[in-house]
């Protein structure tokens, strides 16, 4: 779907946000178009949940506008604001039961008896849990609470749902189903979602548009197979996926210098001789005889993956991770060989502040 | 396995015996001998004349006034802690227990003491009446009157109720308040529909330990009550002490219990969670 044609719903403009001086998002931009699924990602403490909060009136901007619906909603509070959110952990209404959890919306809004109970039998349904209406919350699931804080926050028909890292307290399994889960709900609600996630997985498996942040600032914004192919800097590369980062130089268009052997590829436009970042996914290095690779190395370690194997090559005094379905015995001198098409370059970062953001990243990644 | 079990067992015995021995001693045999007396007349025989005594008009007016100040207290107790809790647990200021600290600071200076002081500030020419009368005010006149009583009660078990309410109060989720407040509940919704309810288990806990202590008191209504006003606490000290009349008190301290128990009944089935507790 492309979403360039939908209309945007939210804008924030200029948003800064300090906690005890520590600038947490800073001079931050970001259009949000109807019916669009956008994931914030980034590691902890990038500012994405802050942001998130920001959306929801939980905290107010020290700069910047939230702009909705072309109204400024940045001095609303939460509960004059036409969104809801789906908290971290489900922060459900111990003291309710599950029917009374997700009336609670409809209630302060004074809505009629029967119009609610139409809509908990609606919203139960819509999240798989017909007649769970007299449960405690305590006596529900993980997986089953938050499908009751999803339930809570949908009846009130948001235009917008703000979703906390809904998954992170599930098991693996529970998280992959609510995947699904949500895709579907939100193919059904025909709403914005903004999602908040640190799990690179999750924000590929389920977004539209995925927004990767560091340090307060959007390093990426795009699809996901554009974030995951074509990443903008080391630091978006390193974090979603596996890849190969290397140092090189452009030589002129279309021949980059890697480790001191000279690659043919399809970037142009960097300039002749420019340092750049190059990034190859482990899934793109070829392993071929000696003489055929385009770069010589020795197989350092070998693991079996089930999938795949995943290999350590050391060429050109590089670690080179692959991952490939035939394998080498460890000490085996391999050859390198890259698809033209598969070697993406990045612009080395410019500012020193990026410099400084990306590296730090990148260390306390490996 | 068996055997592993059985150790474990004996072990949590030996850890725990100080206790059992210390609740045995204090407790379990003072209780017995309160029934063994209360259900004895002075010839040993088995009667419930002593219970039965509580009908008697000046034993039914003392522990019908002891009820009545004690409920007065405790409601005066609530209407200050309640708020007071509240804004401790909202503000950041308390951020390392100095606010709830400053509140325990009185309790660690006897309670006879503190009580007696209460005396000399009240007295007709005591500290308040000599300020009054220095800024021309009419002079104050409550020692012994039942509001020196209440007044007493809730200076003395006032942070009884401000802590366990406190205490429930910081053990809710600020999330749990967002959510409300994101579902479009407004701040008086929000303490109403969501505040007050889960600080529940605090507020019944406050009430027991605010009203059983009120409920009993023979020290307060002595000191600043004067000799007149007689609760049910002081008709049971007198007869222990001055009567002599072990049978009469004991009988007495058994209705006195009923009470006790009733009320911790309807305090636990509110606190399921034991989540007021905060001793």
């Amino acid at each position: 779907m492309n979403f360039n044609n939908q209309k945007p719903l939210i804008h924030l403009e200029n948003i800064s946000k300090s906690f005890d001086g520590q600038l947490i998002i800073d001079e931050l931009d970001l259009q949000i178009r109807e019916n669009e699924f956008v994931t914030l990602l980034g590691p902890s403490g990038c500012g994405k949940t802050t942001l998130l909060r920001i959306i929801g009136g939980f905290e107010t901007p020290d700069t910047g506008k939230v702009i909705f619906d072309n109204a400024d909603i940045t001095h609303l509070p939460p509960n004059k604001r036409p969104l809801n959110t789906v908290f971290q952990k489900y922060a459900l209404f111990s003291h309710m039961n599950v029917g009374e959890n997700i009336a609670f919306g409809l209630k302060i809004k004074n809505k009629p008896a029967d119009y609610i109970a139409e809509k908990i039998a609606y919203a139960l349904k819509l999240v798989n849990l017909d007649g769970f209406e007299k449960r405690k919350p305590d006596t529900l699931s993980g997986g089953q609470q938050q499908r009751i804080a999803i339930a809570r926050a949908i009846v009130n028909e948001p235009k917008v749902l703000l979703l906390d890292e809904p998954l992170g307290a599930l098991d693996l399994k529970l998280r992959q189903d609510m995947q699904y889960e949500l895709i579907r709900l939100k193919n059904e609600l025909g709403i914005t979602f903004i999602y908040v996630t640190h799990d690179q997985e999750e924000a590929l498996t389920m977004s539209d548009t995925i927004v990767v942040m560091n340090q307060g600032y959007i390093q990426q914004i795009g699809t996901p197979e554009g974030i995951y192919n074509e990443p903008e800097n080391a630091f978006v590369a390193d974090f979603i996926g596996e890849s190969n980062i290397i140092d090189a130089i452009m030589i002129e268009d279309k021949l980059v210098e890697i480790l001191g052997s000279r690659f043919a590829c399809v970037d142009t436009g960097f300039g002749k001789r420019k340092p750049v970042d190059v990034v190859i996914r482990p899934e793109d290095v070829e392993l071929t005889s000696k003489e055929a690779g385009t770069l010589e190395g020795v197989i350092s370690h070998l693991i079996f993956k089930g999938v795949h194997y995943e290999m350590e090559v050391t060429a050109g005094g590089f670690e080179w991770l692959v991952h490939s379905t035939g394998m080498f015995p460890v000490g085996a001198k391999v050859g390198i060989k890259i698809d033209p098409f598969n070697i993406h370059i990045m612009h080395k970062p410019e500012s020193e502040d990026e410099e400084a953001v990306s590296i730090e990243a990148l260390e306390e990644q490996s | 396995m068996a055997n592993l079990l059985r150790k474990k067992e004996n072990n949590t015995f030996i850890i725990g015996s100080p206790y059992f021995i210390w609740v045995v001693i204090f407790i379990v045999v003072p209780l017995i001998m309160i029934f063994y007396y209360g259900l004895i007349d002075r010839n040993g025989n088995f009667t419930l004349e002593n219970i039965a005594a509580i009908a008697q008009p000046v034993h039914l007016k003392a522990l019908r006034l002891a009820l009545w100040l004690g409920v007065i207290a405790t409601v005066i107790c609530l209407i200050i802690a309640y708020p007071l809790a509240y804004i401790l647990s909202q503000t950041s200021i308390n951020r390392y227990g100095f606010v709830v600290f400053l509140f325990i600071l009185p309790m660690w200076m006897n309670f006879l003491l503190r009580t007696l002081a209460w005396q000399t500030l009240l007295e007709k020419t005591g500290v308040i009446n000599n300020i009054l009368v220095f800024l021309r005010l009419p002079p104050l006149n409550i020692i012994n009157t039942p509001a020196a009583i209440v007044l007493g009660m809730v200076y003395n078990f006032l942070p009884f109720m401000v802590l366990p309410i406190y205490n429930s109060l910081l053990k809710i989720d600020p999330n749990i308040i967002n959510a409300a407040r994101d579902l479009g509940a407004n701040s008086v919704k929000v303490l109403q529909k969501i505040i007050f309810p889960l600080s529940l288990p605090g507020v019944i806990s406050g009430i027991t330990m605010v009203f059983i202590p009120a409920l009993t008191t023979f020290v307060i209504s002595n000191l600043l009550g004067g000799s007149k006003i007689l609760l049910i606490g002081n008709v049971i000290e007198e007869e222990f002490t001055h009567a002599g009349n072990w049978h009469l008190g004991s009988g007495l301290s058994i209705v006195l219990m009923l009470f006790i128990i009733v009320n911790m009944i309807i305090s636990s089935i509110f606190d399921k969670t034991g989540e007021g507790n905060f001793l």
